[in-house]
């Protein structure tokens, strides 16, 4: 499937061999755990078992006695050092150590700095807490219900568990659709709370030097460079003595974006014994306190007229924010860009309208490959399009082919304010039945119709947006999502590229090279790409919302031509001949009429520490921060089969077709990595994947024995195919994928199971869709074996 | 995440390990494989004095047939059972089990005997020593008893065996034109069952001499689905005789409501399960040469 | 207690309690760090090791349960600098991203095909549903796994000594 170029330069549409491979596979991967340090100690974190509770007394006597235990830091201590709060990503405060209340099932308490984890967790075991159990809320319609615990009492002026309240679209032209409609088809759906677990957990190493100030946090990050402004403000350290060194990184997928408790009181500890300190959470710790994913409450209308189409949206919102507001997501946006939520359908009028609550749960909501909740509001049009075809007894794919956008139509302003730069909907739409035998499927379905066998066809037609962003909308903490590139070129012609963002897993060292290579002609493999190290790489803000290629991308190529402008002035010095007669082919400059009169880049690149023009600054070198004019729209069509077990309930994956569009590809291998891991979550968010509570706040599934993962034998096969549409704005039309199939694949695997059972009358079944749900479905309706 | 402190000591000899036991009682946790003990000891919800690793006694280890009995040695591995070409055809029950149980890195350090003695109502092999009607042999510096496996298992993660006794081997009666299968549901591989059900037949002239039938994760213990068993003794395979015995087994089964479901659903998926069991084992006992 | 193995061929002694985890000793005492923590409730597979050829979990062994017997790690597939048909199978297909469940993914990989050289799909797939990865999808470890599996066979019927190279490279 890869497309291959007649360049063997390494250069852009290139499935270049990864350069990163060859440490991991040699089990030589600098991964956070693996530092040490001198004298470095370990933390440990003694967390709430209560989700609501007053804490009435700490002991920590018993603690500080274990041998080998240096110090056991409490709330207390933290707030002497006016660092019990931080503030969030999102303007709110969140508690690092708790001091008042606990307001979370596994908030942190204390911690314990030891000479050993295993010291440092049996002292935690030693640390007596009094509380006093309050009453927990769990969902946000508890949260806004009278008489409802207020959760927030330490924020001054907050009267109930209300959050936020954020709009977008026109109201009065949504209305006046429903008010023509023929039809209205509604749907209330519920987006559960999940959660990225990359299969590393979060961690520091804090190593504050006592004598020079200098603060070097080994971090595990995805935006390095926010971190370390985010430390400069949050702990009065002063910023260009701190340095950020983000490792290799096992995933991230948005869980390592926030800033942590964990962290904060790591590097606090640091700074007052005098020694490194490292912290890294165990799985149970990630999923119960860390940056969940979703937790969405969602009810959507659709107004259609006559014939089918579409005339307005409404969706109304209730997000579980947990205790306290730490989305990582564009401040401006506080439901992040779930107005993307008309997708890719023709939508004249549309209003969203969202409200925030907290409850007793861990704070966070915007993770987990979700685009800033893209994944939420693609579910949920990708549903409501599905019912609305099942009430109109109309084909899933003919439904959405009549109110796509075409093709003629991009740029697209849509109802909700956003400019589509480009799109082929019914191009993708076209080669995936084609991959599929949609037609035959149909066909084979209402044969097993027929005899009482379930076989669905889900259909899902994804239109989601990336590339935050543009400086005057986009920005974190007033911190604009520009991205930036600093390319230098050796005087043998060799290069390193630095960059502001930090691959994960997405092989940046490998990709962006082949953006260099292709602009300058240097060969991929005579570049060296760096990431991660505040000290070394340009201010940006990191990898999350699939944002490096539309913005680092597009900084690299903008160095790049940067450079390209100062390299033909040098190749008109070299060759004495004017700029204007000089034409440019991959690697080098040639004299119109006279192909062999040309410098290579390497010649070029040695002139410029040896041989320059009068007033010519020596290197060859720059800086990009590039600020995006727009955003990009990635788009595809995803098509899945699913045989239900009507006596189990158990679904079977029996295919799934991918098709995306992101553009120009700039290594088709690494992207279609991306969309089968990209799958695989949307599985396993689809089929299996929840953080559940009790009614006392008690949180099921914090580990891996019920927050399952799927296993290569759950996992289906994926049938991949690409179109290519490439973005306008970009400089090398690129969009970026990263989160392309998990914000599209989990409703096209639940509108298959739908699809199987709509004939009994089954128009919703919540995520995850497991087999006693199915069951329940199937029996509701009397199908039983 | 990390265990808290414990004394070792892993004997030489099945006598050696006897006489600890016999001396630390209560205070000690017999350890085969660890597949069981150390995700508990790590989470902290054991924490014994002394761990007895038994894991390396010779002799303990392998599967015989002979003298009309399959013999599981207590510290064979669920990856041995997996592997056995010979199984499927001796007994297709543990041939279907071996493979289902936890994941193939568990399973190839795991064992069959811990897996028994450690009693977890969602162990697959209890359920299957239960249909199977085997004989589990315990010792102690005392000497030695047999107990059958209906007897066995008395409560969660509760045995017969005394606290100085040491499972060290299972023994199968080999019965002809007798097979079985084990059904699992399982939310993923890796999972405990959330319904699994053993179903072993014995045919006799045509009709179904003995069933057995073991229930997993649907009570405080596995559970012997006896009533369902009765209705079957000498009935002719039918699909009356075999869709009421599996309404009685579901009848006897005890679920809970949990993260993997209802009650009623589980109740469910032991009537489907004990039907699809039955006619496979009845199918395959047909077919096994006299 | 003390505590002997072997580890990748070499003979390893120590002092440990009792209770200390085979994979922090691998990682903490023996400072190879190619073995990874993924879980802490023995579901993730990336701590996984060879145990005399078998793979299992070091996260749930003790150090001491294992004393005189030999194990692999990741560190110990390249033989003399020669990359394993596994690692060069996994490069070669993209099999990893993140990198962090390939150490165990490989050993789990290579001791399959020391059992089974010709696996199908079905049993690379069932081989290895005991390691989770969030990255790949698992299609392309399918696909690297199939790779060393016909190299290793390639190299039985005409053996030509050395491995494939990969770049010693990168950061």
């Amino acid at each position: 499937m890869a497309v291959e170029t007649k360049h063997h330069h390494g250069g852009i549409g290139e499935s270049r061999p990864r350069v990163e491979d060859a440490r991991f596979i040699r089990g030589q991967g600098n991964y956070l755990d693996d530092l040490v340090l001198p004298g470095m100690l370990h933390m440990a974190i003694l967390r709430s078992p209560h989700a609501h509770a007053r804490i009435v007394s700490i002991d920590t006597s018993e603690a500080s006695a274990v041998p080998g235990v240096v110090a056991v830091v409490t709330g207390e201590l933290m707030a002497q050092h006016k660092l019990a709060w931080m503030p969030t990503m999102s303007g709110d405060t969140q508690a690092v150590l708790a001091t008042d209340k606990v307001r979370f099932q596994g908030q942190e308490v204390a911690a314990v700095v030891a000479s050993s984890k295993y010291i440092a967790e049996d002292a935690v075991a030693k640390i007596v807490v009094e509380y006093d159990v309050l009453g927990a809320v769990t969902s946000p319609q508890q949260a806004m219900s009278a008489g409802a615990p207020l959760i927030r009492d330490d924020k001054e002026g907050q009267k109930d568990n209300h959050v936020y309240h954020w709009e977008s679209g026109d109201q009065a032209a949504t209305d006046a659709a429903f008010a023509r409609a023929a039809k209205v088809v509604k749907l209330s759906t519920f987006y559960p709370r999940s959660h990225p677990t990359p299969l590393e957990t979060c961690g520091i190493v804090a190593d504050v030097n006592g004598v020079t100030g200098q603060c070097n946090l080994h971090m595990t990050t995805q935006a390095p460079h926010a971190m370390r402004t985010v430390f400069a403000l949050v702990a009065g350290l002063p910023e260009e003595k701190i340095r950020v060194i983000s490792p290799d990184l096992g995933g991230g997928f948005g869980n390592k974006v926030p800033v942590y408790p964990g962290y904060v009181v790591a590097t606090a500890a640091s700074l007052l014994i005098g020694k490194p300190v490292k912290w890294i959470e165990d799985r149970s710790e990630n999923i119960i306190s860390t940056g969940f994913a979703r937790d969405y409450h969602m009810n959507g209308e659709l107004a259609l007229d006559e014939n089918g189409k579409i005339l307005g949206l409404r969706a109304s919102l209730l997000s579980d924010q947990g205790a306290f507001f730490a989305d990582a997501q564009p401040s401006k946006f506080k439901a992040g860009l779930f107005h993307i939520v008309t997708g890719s359908y023709d939508i004249p009028a549309a209003h969203v309208v969202a409200d925030g609550y907290y409850t007793n749960k861990a704070p966070g909501g915007v993770a987990f490959r979700c685009s800033f909740r893209v994944t939420e509001a693609s579910y949920l049009i990708e549903r409501l399009v599905t019912n609305a075809a099942i009430e109109l007894g109309a084909d899933q794919s003919e439904f959405r082919m009549r109110n796509f956008i075409r093709k003629d139509q991009f740029p697209y302003l849509s109802a909700t304010g956003w400019v589509y730069d480009s799109g082929d909907y019914e191009g993708a739409m076209d080669l995936a039945k084609k991959m599929l035998g949609y037609d035959d499927l149909r066909r084979e379905q209402a044969e097993k119709r027929a005899r009482g066998e379930y076989m669905g066809i889900g259909v899902a037609s994804f239109t989601e947006v990336v590339g935050a962003g543009h400086g005057a909308d986009f920005d974190i903490l007033g911190l604009r999502m520009f991205d930036s590139a600093e390319l230098r070129v050796h005087p043998t012609g060799k290069a390193i590229l630095k960059l502001g963002v930090k691959s994960q897993g997405q092989g940046h060292e490998t990709t962006f090279a082949q953006i260099v290579a292709e602009e300058l002609g240097i060969p991929a493999d005579d570049i060296i790409v760096k990431e991660g190290d505040t000290d070394n790489t340009p201010y940006g803000l990191g990898t999350y919302a699939s944002r490096s290629t539309p913005v680092a991308g597009a900084a690299t190529a903008m160095v790049s031509r940067k450079l390209r402008d100062k390299a033909r002035k040098l190749a008109a010095h070299l060759l004495e001949a004017s700029e204007d007669d000089l034409e440019w082919e991959r690697g080098k400059f040639f004299v119109k009429g006279s192909p062999d009169r040309f410098k290579t880049i390497q010649d070029i690149a040695f002139a410029a520490y040896t041989n320059l023009p009068e007033g010519m600054e020596a290197g060859l070198e720059g800086v990009t921060y590039y600020d995006p004019p727009n955003m990009t729209f990635p788009f595809g069509t995803y098509l899945v089969v699913v045989d239900v077990d009507k006596g189990t309930g158990q679904v079977k994956t029996r295919r799934m077709i991918a098709v995306d569009d992101c553009g120009v590809r700039i290594n088709p291998m690494i992207v279609e990595g991306q969309i089968c891991g990209g799958l695989t979550e949307g599985w396993g968010i689809a089929f299996t994947e929840q953080i559940a509570f009790d009614a006392e706040g008690n949180c099921i599934g914090s580990n891996f024995m019920d927050y399952l993962l799927p296993t290569a034998w759950e996992t289906p096969k994926f049938e991949l195919g690409a179109t290519v549409t490439p973005s306008p704005h970009h400089p090398l039309g690129a969009k970026g994928v990263g989160e392309s199939a998990t914000v599209g694949s989990p409703a096209a695997y639940v509108n298959a199971v739908i699809d199987a059972l709509a004939p009994i009358g089954i128009t919703n079944i919540d995520m995850p869709v497991t087999s006693d749900k199915v069951w329940a479905a199937l029996r509701s309706k009397g199908v039983t074996e | 995440m990390f265990p808290a402190a414990f004394d070792y000591r892993a004997p030489a000899t099945i006598e050696e390990a006897l006489a600890a036991l016999a001396e630390a009682g209560d205070e000690a946790k017999v350890m085969a494989g660890g597949q069981s003990l150390i995700p508990l000891l790590k989470l902290r919800f054991a924490s014994p004095s002394l761990v007895l690793d038994i894991g390396r006694l010779p002799g303990l280890r392998g599967v015989e047939t002979g003298g009309g009995m399959i013999t599981i040695g207590a510290l064979t591995r669920h990856a041995d059972l997996e592997r056995n070409r010979d199984l499927a055809a001796i007994c297709p029950i543990l041939a279907d089990t071996a493979p289902q149980v936890s994941d193939p890195l568990v399973r190839n350090q795991g064992t069959v005997g811990g897996s028994i003695a450690h009693a977890d109502p969602s162990g697959d092999w209890g359920s299957v020593m239960i249909a199977l009607n085997a004989q589990l042999v315990a010792r102690s510096s005392r000497g030695e008893r047999v107990i059958a496996a209906t007897e066995f298992f008395q409560g969660p993660f509760t045995t017969a065996l005394a606290a100085d006794e040491i499972l060290t081997e299972i023994r199968i009666p080999a019965v002809a034109r007798a097979a079985g299968t084990y059904l699992k549901l399982e939310r993923k591989i890796g999972d405990f069952a959330t319904v699994a059900v053993a179903v072993q037949v014995e045919m006799s002239n045509g009709n179904i001499g003995r069933a057995g039938i073991g229930l997993t994760s649907v009570g405080a213990k596995n559970l012997h689905a006896t009533a369902a068993e009765q209705a079957l003794k000498g009935a002719a395979p039918t699909q009356e005789a075999i869709g009421e015995a599996a309404r009685m087994a579901a009848a006897a089964a005890e679920p809970k409501d949990d993260i993997r479901g209802t009650a009623a659903y589980k109740r469910d998926i032991v009537r489907v399960f004990v039907q699809r069991g039955l006619k496979t084992a009845i199918k395959r006992a047909q077919e096994v040469a006299g | 207690m003390k505590v002997s193995l072997k580890v990748n061929g070499t003979e390893y002694s120590d002092d440990v309690e009792p209770r200390v985890l085979l994979v922090d000793f691998i990682r903490t005492n023996l400072k190879l760090t190619g073995t990874h923590i993924g879980c802490d409730t023995t579901s993730c597979g990336a701590c996984t090791v060879l145990l005399d050829g078998e793979p299992v979990k070091s996260c749930t062994l003790l150090a001491v349960q294992v004393a005189g017997r030999e194990i692999a790690t990741v560190e110990g597939l390249a033989a003399g600098g020669a990359l394993d048909p596994v690692q060069v199978g996994f490069h070669e297909e993209h099999g990893l991203q993140c990198g962090f469940c390939t150490p165990g993914m490989m050993l789990v990989s290579k001791a399959l095909l020391d059992r089974n050289p010709d696996p199908t799909e079905e049993e690379i797939r069932w081989a290895i549903s005991g390691n989770i990865c969030r990255c790949t999808g698992y299609i392309n470890i399918v696909k690297a796994v199939q790779h060393a599996a016909k190299a290793r066979s390639a190299a039985t019927a005409a053996p030509t000594g050395a491995g494939q190279a990969v770049p010693a490279g990168g950061q």
